[in-house]
């Protein structure tokens, strides 16, 4: 047989049978991958609603046989996930309304109004992308103990908000480009003052940007340990990644509430995903590709 | 519109409050932890101190410390990223571009462990690990590799490795993400022009496709590098650095320093090197894939 010149010796079926074949194991493979990087989810959400007998042999990773929703009173209640929760929707929600005024209006100032310097300032916020959390933790730690600032919302919601700001600009950057310069010379014409173009002709324009800047803000405090864990020690102000560690410290031997607790601070996630894949995923490209 | 101060004082008004968060919690902080990292200052103590550059010859001199294993451990978790988990991901991402049904689907599965709180991915795998009750042990047990089983969390030889896999698996569907992005950017004539001219699948990949989406490959491996040597909220969760200091990184050192030690200008020198090495090492890569060119 002649191997450079294949095709010859290469029969029509035997090309079906290549090519089934290869398509059978790339979607084997992608099915295990699909599988792999699921199941601890379907894991934590079976074992959440089942007792210590079933998750500690009868039945592993099966459904649960008994559903138990007890597990998750338990965790709202005696575990006072809802103190967490609450603690982190409040978190959430102030940072990413400082962060979306303040990165409207820098980019507003950085794209729409004429000045020296402006791509110079464009650049500097950049670098925020790039540095780490950790840059800031021994300076602002001791700043929030001189000011007796520790365990409020604030000592983690503002730099929460500090660093979302240079994404939320970058994203803001690309949504307010799609906005016709036409509009700001109209309503200049109209007798609107910088001001007056933001607020009435800019902002109202910028409602999907609200969305992805929220969406990434959001992920990004919701699932934050680091600084949490380090500035909050009082339980009342503690957010759900730190409320959940020290939980599973309580509870080493009831694996339900522990699993009930974990899915509590994953759903909101997990929701807000369903419905909005395409937008997180573009998101977090638009993030690094500039970046 | 004229450029009165009015107009000036209007743009600084606009700027006003990201520069105050930005300089205030990102710019200054660096400036002020180069100024610590040259203090020997300690809790409770003024800041008085002076020791110049003593800080960083005890950070990579003192037996104590132990920065040089923990940097050490980052840098092989970035071993294993750079050449496991980047080349997973642009397999799926090579196959997901293809146009295939189901994409999305795929897509979005592979993704998801990306989204969720690492606090709740290393809960989970903590109890995966767990040496009684944890899947691991209780799968080997159940197919006969009794002997296989281990404390897998608790045991020096096994504990680092077993923080690695779900760092890995959390961000392979972040790498394959932006690599998907990169496929879908190759112009469809190119792909066609290499179909027609009779390259098989593997040889547009590796002539085309790969090529095209370098700039992206870079980012992927600035990022995998960056974030290992970054990586705390896994390991703090799995052992935090535990056993007898088998897994501790250059973040978990530091805060033990900060908050175990309470020494603060030590504290402060560990950040100050993470962020240089960060930076260094991205410059590296980004020269790195510009010699390849």
């Amino acid at each position: 047989m002649n191997k450079t010149y294949s095709l010859e010796g290469d029969s029509f079926l035997d090309r079906v049978r290549r090519i089934k074949a290869s398509v059978f194991f790339t979607y084997a493979g992608l099915i295990l991958w699909g599988i792999i990087s699921i199941f601890p989810v379907y894991w934590m959400l079976t074992f959440s609603l089942k007792n210590n007998a079933e998750i500690f042999g009868e039945n592993v990773i099966g459904l649960p046989k008994y559903w138990l929703w007890s597990n998750y009173t338990r965790a709202m209640n005696t575990g006072h996930m809802y103190i967490y929760f609450l603690n982190s929707i409040i978190v959430a929600v102030a940072t990413i309304m400082i962060t979306l005024i303040a990165s409207f209006m820098a980019t507003y100032a950085l794209t729409r109004l004429v000045w020296k310097g402006r791509k110079a300032m464009n650049k500097f916020f950049m670098l925020g992308l790039t540095i780490p959390i950790h840059a800031s933790i021994v300076p602002i730690y001791v700043t929030l103990s001189k000011l007796h600032m520790l365990s409020t919302y604030w000592a983690v919601i503002i730099p929460y908000a500090a660093f979302s700001l240079s994404m939320g600009i970058l994203i803001c950057t690309g949504f307010m480009g799609d906005i016709p310069y036409d509009l700001d010379e109209a309503a200049f014409l109209d007798g609107c003052g910088i001001w007056g173009i933001f607020i009435r002709v800019i902002v109202p324009l910028m409602t999907p940007a609200i969305a992805t800047v929220g969406i990434y803000t959001f992920l990004q405090c919701w699932n934050e340990l680091m600084l949490a864990n380090v500035f909050i020690s009082d339980d009342a102000v503690k957010t759900l990644p730190v409320g959940v560690q020290a939980l599973s410290g309580q509870y080493t031997t009831d694996w339900g509430p522990i699993g009930a607790a974990l899915a509590l601070a994953t759903i909101p996630t997990l929701i807000v995903y369903v419905f909005l894949s395409k937008r997180i995923q573009d998101s977090f490209i638009a993030g690094a590709v500039k970046g | 519109m004229k450029r009165t101060f009015g107009y000036k004082l209007s743009i600084l008004a606009f700027l006003l409050p990201a520069l105050i968060l930005f300089l205030g919690i990102l710019i200054a902080p660096i400036i002020m932890s180069g100024v610590y990292s040259l203090f020997n200052w300690k809790v409770g103590y003024p800041l008085k101190d002076y020791i110049g550059y003593k800080n960083y010859v005890e950070l990579f001199t003192s037996k104590s410390i132990r920065f040089t294993p923990a940097l050490g451990n980052s840098l092989m978790l970035a071993l294993f990223s750079v050449f496991i988990q980047l080349p997973l991901a642009l397999i799926l991402a090579l196959k997901l571009g293809k146009k295939i049904p189901g994409e999305r689907a795929f897509l979005s599965v592979f993704f998801m462990p990306v989204l969720i709180s690492t606090v709740v991915i290393g809960q989970l795998w903590l109890k995966i690990y767990n040496p009684e009750y944890g899947l691991l042990n209780v799968f080997l047990r159940a197919v006969g590799l009794e002997k296989w089983t281990r404390i897998w969390l608790g045991q020096k030889d096994t504990a680092l490795g077993a923080c690695f896999v779900p760092i890995l698996w959390q961000y392979v569907g972040y790498h394959m993400l932006l690599m998907y992005a990169g496929v879908k950017g190759v112009p469809v004539e190119l792909n066609e022009a290499a179909m027609l001219d009779g390259c098989t699948e593997s040889q547009v990949n590796r002539y085309i496709i790969i090529p095209y989406i370098k700039p992206i490959l870079k980012v992927s491996v600035i990022f995998a590098v960056t974030g290992s040597l970054k990586s705390f909220d896994m390991i703090y969760v799995l052992t935090n650095g535990g056993p007898l200091h088998a897994t501790e990184v250059p973040s978990t050192l530091m805060i033990s320093m900060l908050f175990l030690r309470n020494r603060y200008g030590m504290g402060s020198t560990i950040a100050v090197m993470l962020i240089v090495l960060c930076f260094a090492f991205a410059l590296l890569i980004s020269l790195a894939f510009k010699e390849e060119k």
